[in-house]
């Protein structure tokens, strides 16, 4: 193939990609396939007033806000999915710390549909959620019309497209074509809708592997910028087949989020204090590891694309 | 979910949590047959509950992208974790399932709040405590939920400043203002709220979309639910005890449960 390979480390991948200022989309999967380590690597290159775009993202966003990293935030919620809510989010709205953080209120549908607009390029889709609501009255980018083909009031959701996406995956190719599989979430509208989508991959494959499944080459290469074999990326979020959920890790980071200083030094142990990915695995160590690893495999039967 | 400490030690008295009560009482929300969206946290439980106990045929519908009709075969922290989505019945985006739900085909879906109020308009946003401003972490799914789903059932804490005369922020739209206030936002008519099930009490609607005490928990008084409500809280005549959860519910709370993190948390 004449393709030019787009494989570059993670440190390069957000050095090029990821400038302050800039909106990025993370945690585009919900709860599973959370892109953690560029999330850190955006952290330990200082980036500043990023926007923050995603549905959920779990403690993701709190961990970038937390740093000074942010500046706004586009989603439907910031929290910690098992453990409750999120204190850095909670300090920079309350009290400015580290830095004041504007929160633009969407759902999780909303948001989906305005990166669906982006991703089919047109400036709106309509909606009949958020009627009603104070999301609907507070967010510019929600606004009630009277729908030109019915008698009917909905809500147009303005398109978003996010400077970058940074999407995890199972395994990609060197070239950025990508298999995932699981919940998506609005992973997938994600890569259609950024100008620039870095894949995070947990396995880099052969180009024939990728292509011997088209339909789950759900992010295709030629949408992708830049492409990182990072294993265990995702931690402590589960991908499918590869690792499972580290519940505690959620816990014990909440505990460890609940006061500036804690945080500070939840920071140093697993963000500043690690140079990659590979080095704080080393520092979660083989037992937790091991008791993240999949049990049980479960491959699926393959699709026959002969003719 | 706190509530006050004596009604936690009488439910242990009898044999099972508060949580265990209320997940109990959320399953029974979900009929045989009938399209559901899980939520997160305590219907995550009750959606198995059901699917084992007494609605075999229920769908449930996760808007991380994932529609199950079997249920998982293991204790969930989240929609996504990895049980959940294997041996599911389809896996895809979140609008593959938020489709559905717009076009009014989901029949009830399940939200957590901080305050809700008596027209069944919750707020997951916005809170105070000792008068300051307090940031929740919104509306995830709750908002579109409140607006599209046939019904809703939410699970919450029982205490004068969470059960309040008017929310501060509606984060998920109820009964709005009262009757018929759905169809001039532009909702569907017939959909809103059906219950709120509370560490207290359960909660119901009545035809003018206001809220009236419908049961207490074990052990719970009547005045009890009254004086814990920021509101002049209506009484059914008939007001009953919240059907403790059967051994055949314990036993599946207690299978996906087993060290009790949703259902026995202190």
């Amino acid at each position: 193939m004449a393709h030019q390979s787009k494989l570059v480390s993670l440190s390069e991948a957000v050095a090029l990609h990821v400038p302050s200022g800039a909106s990025i989309l993370m945690g585009a999967a919900m709860e599973q396939m959370i892109p953690f380590s560029a999330s850190h690597e955006i952290i330990r290159q200082n980036r500043r007033d990023l926007t923050l775009i995603g549905p959920i993202s779990d403690v993701l966003f709190d961990q970038l806000i937390g740093a000074g990293c942010a500046s706004r935030v586009h989603a439907a919620w910031v929290g910690n999915v098992s453990a409750g809510v999120a204190y850095n989010l909670r300090r920079a709205m309350e009290q400015g710390t580290p830095r004041p953080v504007e929160f633009t209120d969407y759902t999780n549908f909303t948001i989906a549909l305005a990166l669906h607009a982006a991703a089919l390029g047109v400036p709106f889709l309509p909606t009949r959620s958020t009627l009603g609501s104070e999301v609907l009255a507070r967010n510019p980018n929600l606004v009630e019309f009277r729908s030109p083909v019915s008698e009917e009031t909905l809500v147009a959701v303005r398109a978003l497209a996010p400077d970058v996406a940074v999407l995890h995956v199972q395994r990609a190719d060197e070239y950025g074509n990508a298999h995932v599989w699981g919940g998506l979430g609005v992973a997938i509208d994600g890569a259609r809708a950024a100008k620039k989508v870095i894949v995070v991959a947990e396995e880099i494959v052969a180009p024939e592997v990728i292509a011997s499944d088209p339909n789950r080459t759900l992010i295709p290469g030629i949408l992708v910028e830049a492409v990182v074999h990072d294993p265990w990326g995702a931690h402590p979020s589960p991908v499918q087949g590869c690792y499972g959920r580290d519940h505690k890790f959620f816990s014990e980071y909440h505990d460890r989020s609940r006061s500036t200083e804690d945080f500070d030094t939840w920071l140093k142990e697993f963000v500043s204090g690690v140079k990659d990915r590979a080095e704080y695995m080393a520092k979660l160590g083989d037992e937790r590891r091991h008791a993240l690893e999949v049990k049980e495999h479960a491959p699926t039967a393959p699709a026959d694309f002969g003719y | 979910m706190t509530a006050p400490a004596h009604s936690r030690e009488s439910h242990f008295a009898r044999g099972y949590s508060l949580g265990e009560l209320m997940v109990a009482a959320a399953a029974r929300e979900i009929r045989n047959g009938e399209w559901v969206f899980v939520g997160m946290r305590l219907p995550l439980l009750a959606f198995l509950v059901a699917k084992r106990v007494h609605a075999p045929r229920a769908v449930g519908l996760y808007e991380n992208g994932v529609i199950r009709e079997d249920p998982a075969p293991e204790m969930l922290f989240t929609m996504a974790d990895p049980p959940n989505q294997r041996g599911a019945t389809f896996c895809g985006q979140m609008a593959d399932v938020m489709s559905l739900l717009q076009q009014g085909r989901v029949a009830v879906g399940f939200l957590g709040a901080a305050e809700a109020d008596r027209h069944g308009n919750l707020n997951s946003t916005c809170g105070s405590r000792d008068g300051r401003a307090v940031r929740l972490p919104g509306s995830g799914g709750a908002g579109d939920i409140a607006c599209l789903a046939q019904r809703t059932v939410a699970l919450m804490a029982h205490q004068p400043h969470r059960l309040v005369e008017r929310v501060r922020y509606v984060t998920s739209p109820g009964y709005g203002d009262g009757a018929d206030w759905r169809r001039r936002a532009g909702l569907r008519a017939g959909s809103g709220p059906s219950a709120i099930l509370t560490t207290l009490a359960v909660l119901r609607f009545d035809d003018a979309g206001e809220a009236y005490l419908a049961s207490v928990h074990p052990g719970v008084t009547v005045e009890e639910v009254k004086r814990n409500t920021g509101w002049n809280l209506r009484v059914a005549a008939d007001v009953a005890e919240t059907p403790a959860p059967t051994p055949a519910e314990l036993a599946v709370i207690r299978e996906f449960d087993p060290n009790g993190f949703w259902t026995r948390q202190p």
